[in-house]
């Protein structure tokens, strides 16, 4: 089939299995807590108090009205009122994603370049002393759990070493550049407050690298590994033997051709970062997505917790459709 | 000179190729040796802990490491050491429990879409697609926030996370095994398909599942570890190297001791689980086999 | 002393392999040469040696390979003695090789053109998308239709197409040797009667020498002029390919020989008796030895040389002398 015709029936799937997330995602708000309003509040709350909050949040109506009204909301982008904040969920999630994204694409930026450049150096010198430091940085990354890892840095860098902030994303006197995107970077940038840039810069660079690491050290696992791979074909011997010189070679024979299961890594790691972002996110105070569910769950504010959790599945199931058109642009073999 | 053929034995050979080429890669027997020490640790924990794991004695709280305090003590005068020694046993418990739930789950959802195949194929797929949709901690932390954070939700939660995987391997072996031909003698002897299934093609599945369990068995804990340390996972005081790492956060600054311990066993058994993980792989790809 | 071949000269090439095993010993002092414009066949089993040889003479050896020692004169250069700069300016201009698999042989990720395009921009040193109208001149050279094949990638392409795009990468730049390794084993029978064909048709028109790597003593016949049997990592037997067929002296290729279907042929075919010997541990002296009908005492102590028994033909085997009665290449 050609690309178009892929194209077409990957989105199919995906609107199919968004409807099943929501479904899913109803489920656990509505269908499985027990008694959803008496633990918000509490035990010994007058009944008339039950009632109405009851009444408020929809649960005196049969399930499967509620379940319309849910999917009804979401296709308009309405999932009701935070209980905790008051205002609109989809008005949080606006909020509070473009912090989420701009941490995430910073994550993903450092631990491509970091993870790229050690998979490749380590399986061009294999076995030599920066192929031993590179998979050992690896296998501990892989296995650090990472709230533990921003715990440690955030120990060493801000509390013994002072060099980098402690939390938050810009310091407590600076106010946030003009929003265009949320992005403080890129808003920063593009008003030209270098100060503000600076400062933002340096607030995220703990967390992106810390909500990176678990990718970074993917990424260089299977980029050393697929190199490895990839030069011991065949055709890296033809490339030999027209006399390219050794540069030539790996920059530009066998570099491509190793990238296609990095690219995979790539795609999956992005679902990493997204769990990662919440466990980051509460380490270093970071006013994102993830603290904002983190929360909601916490404190049972469910129709934040419907609306953030069903936002964040479609987040991911963009990325992997993402990742398998880029899949299919990069291996002219995949396009079948 | 003439030499006698060798009786062979494929069963024996190859068990013991497969020892030869563990010992052989050294990391791989650096992991279970990690895991034997946890094992080992988990199930004699009572033994070795010195102290009670949940006693509080505010007289000694916050104490730095010491020769009786090993880990030092909590901001509620608790010995860590004994602490994150009992947490193995919490950590081995969720383990277990997870993998033989995902993994019943995962096989009986996975073979029964690729033996029947067609629409209940689709579906099944289509469903197990939508669990995937999630990062699936964020979904374990919903399952587990809205059961009620505990010991045994958040096993649920994990559980709920982590068949597919399963589900989507099983699926794979048995395709492979329905078209052979014979399960067709099978079902011309008038054998029917609950019979051929359960007796015949989900044993073919357990080993690849077997093997994928035992690679997942790190990630089980550091879910379970997020979970904890999220607050949504298991509550104190029963003891979860997650939650005591968070426990920590606020003393971070000078009882470093509280948030670091419980931090270097998770990371300790996750790489052991890893290493035996990447070993058992290796010994499985059949390119390396030699 | 003077060489035995203008345009190629190996002698006494060693090239071991350190693996978790042992140490092979693949190549045990091999010697072989050619003249230009000469077709050389280098044939011999499975494992003999053949591949290595031309991997060593391109200097494409790697670890867990190594050359020990040898010398390998080419068009006046030492070759084993250049750097590895050098030896680039060497490799794809003035030597180079076709390999047995052409589709796994290929980049997968790039345009056929490109790959042709590469080769030629190496030797001219321009760029590669200049070098284009010449890369389509090479398609139609070797059969191809330029407008279908320049901007496919190798999967699109049949085995034989395949073969015939790295023939054309290699004859782009006018090499002096053309080494191919095996070129026809893994085509059909039809596509193999063309690809030689084509070699042979370019090699007269070029002017190159072919060094043709294979097992297949019909193909050798067809296309060889001259020929150096193998046997675990020795140069056994060269000589004319008329000469080696019709008086074949040393008792391997006597065997190879005589387990060949060929027309006319009424007697059994006969296989030689024994395996190839394992080269970590290779046989004493002559490693034929265990396997040859006519074995002598000496034959297990010591290697004997590769000696011109008659004019223009080389034997290695202590039944044509080296008690004297063997003439000295002159």
């Amino acid at each position: 089939m050609n690309f178009g015709q892929f194209l077409l029936r990957r989105l199919f799937l995906m609107i199919i299995v968004l409807f099943g997330v929501a479904c899913i995602v109803f489920f656990i708000a509505n269908v499985i807590p027990a008694d959803p309003v008496g633990a918000i509040l509490g035990g010994n709350a007058p009944p008339e108090a039950v009632d109405r909050l009851k009444a408020k949040l929809g649960y005196d109506q049969p399930l499967i009205i509620r379940f319309g009204n849910f999917i009804a909301g979401a296709l308009q982008g309405n999932f009701g009122v935070s209980l905790k904040t008051s205002n609109p969920v989809m008005k949080d999630i606006m909020n509070y994603f473009p912090a989420t994204m701009e941490l995430a694409i910073v994550a993903i930026i450092i631990s491509i370049f970091l993870g790229i450049t050690l998979g490749v150096l380590s399986a061009v010198h294999r076995n030599k002393a920066i192929d031993q430091f590179s998979r050992i940085f690896s296998i501990l990354g892989v296995s650090m759990p990472v709230f533990w890892i921003g715990l440690l840095l955030l120990l060493v860098f801000y509390f013994k070493l002072g060099w980098l902030p402690g939390g938050g994303r810009l310091g407590f006197f600076t106010y946030p550049p003009p929003r265009v995107t949320g992005m403080y970077l890129l808003d920063s940038a593009l008003a030209g407050q270098w100060d503000t840039f600076k400062e933002a810069l340096l607030h995220i660079l703990l967390p992106a690298f810390v909500l990176g690491y678990n990718a970074t050290a993917s990424i260089a696992r299977i980029t050393r590994a697929s190199m490895l791979d990839v030069l011991k074909q065949d055709f890296i011997r033809t490339a030999k033997s027209k006399g390219l010189n050794r540069n030539v070679v790996i920059y530009r024979h066998a570099l491509r051709n190793s990238m296609i299961p990095t690219i995979t890594i790539i795609g999956l790691v992005f679902g990493g970062l997204l769990e990662g972002a919440v466990l980051t996110e509460t380490v270093f105070s970071w006013p994102g997505l993830g603290r904002y569910i983190t929360t909601g769950m916490l404190f049972l504010d469910y129709p934040a917790v419907m609306g953030g959790t069903l936002y964040i599945a479609f987040i991911y199931s963009l990325a992997n459709l993402i990742v398998d058109i880029l899949y299919a642009l990069l291996d002219p073999r995949m396009r079948m | 000179m003439e030499k006698t053929a060798k009786v062979s034995r494929p069963f024996m050979d190859d068990l013991k190729h497969t020892a030869f080429l563990w010992r052989r890669s050294r990391l791989t027997m650096i992991g279970s040796v990690i895991i034997v020490i946890f094992l080992l640790i988990a199930a004699f924990a009572p033994l070795i802990a010195p102290y009670d794991p949940i006693e509080q004695n505010l007289s000694i709280k916050l104490q730095s490491p010491s020769w009786q305090h090993l880990f030092g003590t909590d901001q509620f005068g608790r010995d860590i050491f004994s602490r994150v020694i009992s947490g193995s046993r919490t950590a081995l418990w969720i383990i277990f429990l997870v993998s033989v739930i995902s993994g019943s789950i995962g096989i009986i959802i996975g073979v029964t879409a690729g033996y029947f195949g067609g629409i209940v194929d689709e579906v099944l797929m289509r469903i197990t697609d939508m669990f995937l949709a999630f990062p699936s901690l964020v979904l374990a932390m919903a399952f587990a926030a809205m059961l009620g954070p505990n010991l045994t939700n958040t096993i649920i939660a994990i559980s709920i996370v982590s068949w597919t995987t399963y589900a989507r391997l099983s699926r794979a072996e048995a395709i492979k095994v329905k078209s052979q031909p014979y399960i067709e003698a099978i079902k011309a002897a008038g054998g029917g398909n609950l019979r051929i299934m359960f007796l015949h093609v989900l044993p073919m599945c357990i080993s690849p599942v077997l093997v994928q369990l035992t690679l997942r068995m790190g990630t089980i804990i550091l879910t379970a570890a997020s979970l904890g340390f999220l607050g949504l996972g298991v509550q104190p005081p029963t003891p979860e190297w997650g939650a005591m790492v968070s426990d920590g956060r606020n003393f971070l600054i000078d009882q470093w001791w509280i948030s670091t311990f419980p931090g270097i066993f998770i990371a300790f058994v996750v790489l052991g689980f890893n290493l035996l993980g990447d070993g058992i792989r290796d010994m499985l790809d059949p390119r390396l086999r030699r | 002393m003077e060489l035995r071949g203008k345009l190629l000269d190996v002698s006494g090439l060693k090239v071991s392999f350190y693996t978790y095993r042992g140490v092979i010993k693949a190549l045990d002092g091999v010697e072989l040469w050619m003249d230009s414009g000469e077709r050389l066949g280098v044939v011999g089993e499975t494992g003999c040696g053949k591949s290595v040889t031309s991997l060593a003479v391109m200097r494409l050896i790697e670890q867990p390979g190594e050359i020990q020692a040898g010398k390998v004169i080419f068009n006046g250069k030492s070759l084993l003695e250049l750097s590895e700069e050098e030896m680039n300016g060497v490799r794809g201009i003035e030597m180079s090789m076709i390999f047995q698999e052409p589709r796994s042989s290929l980049n997968p990720v790039m345009k056929v053109g490109y790959q042709i395009g590469e080769a030629i921009a190496k030797s001219k040193k321009m760029p590669i998308k200049k070098t284009y109208p010449e890369v389509r001149e090479i398609l139609k050279l070797v059969g191809l239709d330029p407008e279908r094949v320049m901007n496919s990638y190798p999967h699109e392409l049949s085995g034989g197409m395949s073969q015939r795009v790295m023939i054309g990468m290699g004859l782009a730049t006018h090499p002096k040797l053309l080494i191919a390794d095996e070129p026809t084993s893994a085509l059909d029978v039809t596509i193999q009667a063309q690809i030689l064909e084509l070699l042979d048709e370019l090699a007269r028109k070029m002017g190159n020498a072919v060094m043709l790597i294979t097992h297949d003593m019909g193909v050798v016949a067809e296309f060889c002029d001259k020929v150096m049997v193998m046997y675990a990592g020795n140069s056994v037997e060269y000589a004319s390919t008329f000469e080696l067929f019709e008086r074949p002296l040393h008792p391997y290729t006597g065997g190879l020989l005589l387990a060949v279907p060929r027309v006319g042929r009424t007697d059994e075919l006969k296989a030689i008796k024994g395996t190839v010997p394992d080269l970590v541990d290779p046989p004493s002296g002559c490693r034929f030895h265990p396997r040859c009908p006519r074995v002598m005492e000496i034959c297990k102590e010591n290697r004997p040389p590769l000696l011109q028994v008659e004019p223009g033909h080389f034997v290695a085997c202590y039944l044509y002398g080296n008690k004297g009665e063997v003439k000295e290449n002159a």
